[in-house]
């Protein structure tokens, strides 16, 4: 009775190197992970210092700090979600809460998944074609602010949907039959309980904006622009910027003898300007989601 | 309204289909003001279809569609000129699973008051007043008084419900629906909610659906039954339990079939 048969035996043996081959796989990431950041702080560590962050490249970019990088990439971003935030959310709110059940709408829930998944830089020829020539814009920071908006759009939609419809019907139910108005319903109840939601799509959209190349590039991103450092506002909205991912790109591939510190201190400032970014986020998703029960 | 002042909701040759499944099939009815009325029948009848014809919710699934007429308060809900956040307003509804908002306990009561109010309309001593005599009546306010600022959806589930019904009050309804109220609920919530309906006849119609003839027979003052989308009987209660004039009804409330 209750003894363990060979069968039984042959199970536990196969259940035992399943779990060793998942945790292996999960092993097998992380230490990339963690090589890379390690790897990448060690070799940046040189040029590392605040006047990194404050002072403008000099010497044809071989000395000297990112400061206009690093702006650039800020004004890139908060404009980009600024411009995409507003419209992405309400574009969601009408397709989850407003649009019937049909066709049309399928077919416009199914492109916009699939628009997340275009190129970046086809997203950078249309920015090119729509907002720098086209709506004559220019290159500037508006155009490609906009090119970087029109690519996370899809993922803030996305995103917002699925917060969206994470509230319970019930609760919309309750509205409606006190004679609410959809507007009514959505402005009480269902936005406060899904901004947590929300804002992991805010903070995907950064972490993205803020890492291409591409969509910047043909867009409103320069090689190089002197503005007054420590300066925050150095920047007009029609002006070209320089930006920290194509800061990279170009000093790692387009400058000779560049100081080997300089490309890695570059990419430890952006990874870090992407995970501040995230972290504030984080912490403010926290707080909504503490102080949501049902 | 004056020729017939007895009567909340009338209704004639009401039928509904939901794309070709016929759900009632030509019901009139007349349900009289300040009663509880129950309805009863087996699964698939058709009450709770009836039972939200009473404030059109039921056009919001689609593909629906409806014939003859409903009255409520001697006006054909289904006229062009009705406001269907009006009617809403004066014909409100409790689930099966108590769904308060997930805002404060205070918020919850007056939020009905504030979506059909304009912001500056709406005075805090109006409000408070309103929250206090709302909850009295559904008797939550001895027990929640001190904590109107809490969540809703933290309190017990029998507090929710009566939460819920005490949301509804407010705005003054001339009819609240109620669609098996107690079927989420233990024995003693079932009672105290009971309790509570009692203390509202007189001032509000109820129209209740249940799947328990015993709730049925202790808290509505007439039965409908009904079967495959027909209304087959509609007395008092005490006369369906005691003397049913079918045969079906007095079938079903015995238990044969259900």
């Amino acid at each position: 009775m209750f003894q363990e048969t060979p069968y039984i035996r042959h199970k536990l043996r196969v259940e035992k190197s399943a779990k060793t081959v998942f945790l292996l796989m999960t092993v097998l990431i992380i230490i990339p992970l963690i090589m890379i950041v390690t790897y990448m702080v060690y070799k940046a560590s040189p040029v590392l210092s605040m006047d990194f962050l404050l002072t403008k490249p000099t010497n044809g970019m071989r000395q000297g700090g990112i400061w206009p990088a690093l702006l650039g990439t800020l004004y890139l971003v908060l404009m980009s979600l600024c411009i995409a935030a507003p419209v992405g959310v309400m574009a969601a709110i009408y397709l989850n809460e407003y649009a019937k059940d049909n066709w049309l709408t399928r077919t416009v829930n199914l492109a916009v998944i699939n628009l997340a998944g275009v190129p970046s830089i086809v997203h950078a020829l249309f920015g090119l074609g729509a907002f720098v020539i086209f709506a004559g814009i220019g290159r500037s920071i508006l155009a490609a602010a906009l090119t970087l908006a029109v690519m996370t759009l899809p993922v803030i939609i996305t995103s917002t949907k699925e917060s969206l419809s994470a509230v319970p019907m019930s609760f919309r139910e309750a509205c409606w039959n006190v004679g609410a108005t959809k507007w009514q319903t959505i402005r009480g109840i269902v936005l406060p309980n899904s901004v947590s939601g929300m804002l992991t799509g805010f903070i995907l959209e950064v972490s993205r904006a803020a890492g291409e190349t591409a969509p910047i590039m043909f867009t409103g991103a320069v090689f190089y622009k002197a503005i007054a450092e420590g300066d925050v506002f150095a920047y007009g909205l029609l002006d070209q910027c320089m930006a920290l991912s194509m800061h990279l790109f170009t000093i790692s591939t387009q400058v000779p003898n560049v100081p080997e510190a300089l490309p890695y201190g570059t990419a430890v400032v952006l990874l870090s300007t992407v995970l501040a970014v995230n972290a504030i986020s984080i912490g403010l998703r926290v707080y909504i989601r503490s102080r949501k029960k049902w | 309204m004056s020729d017939e002042p007895n009567y909340s909701i009338e209704t004639k040759d009401l039928s509904l289909f939901y794309g070709d499944f016929q759900a009632l099939n030509k019901v009139s009815v007349n349900i009289n003001h300040g009663k509880i009325t129950g309805l009863i029948g087996p699964s698939g009848c058709g009450k709770t279809t009836l039972l939200r014809c009473f404030n059109r919710v039921n056009e919001r699934f689609g593909n629906v569609t409806t014939t003859g007429e409903i009255k409520i308060l001697s006006k054909n809900i289904y006229d062009d000129d009705v406001s269907l956040i009006q009617l809403r307003k004066s014909v409100g509804m409790v689930f099966q699973r108590p769904n308060p908002l997930p805002i404060s306990v205070y918020e919850n009561v007056v939020f009905g008051l504030r979506i059909h109010s304009r912001r500056k309309d709406l005075k805090k001593t109006q409000l408070d007043e309103a929250v206090e005599k709302a909850l009295r009546e559904v008797y939550l306010w001895d027990d929640l008084k001190d904590q109107l600022h809490v969540k809703g959806t933290t309190l017990q589930l029998e507090q929710q419900q009566k939460l819920c019904i005490a949301r509804l009050l407010p705005l003054k309804p001339e009819v609240i629906l109620m669609d098996e109220p107690c079927s989420a609920l233990d024995t003693e919530a079932t009672r105290a909610v009971e309790e509570l309906m009692h203390g509202l006849t007189g001032k509000y119609t109820i129209v209740i659906v249940t799947h328990n003839m015993a709730q049925a027979r202790r808290v509505s003052d007439e039965c409908i039954f009904m079967l495959l989308g027909e209304l087959v009987e509609h007395t008092r209660t005490e006369d369906m339990f005691l003397n049913p004039s079918h045969q079906k009804t007095a079938d079903y409330i015995e238990g044969r079939y259900g």
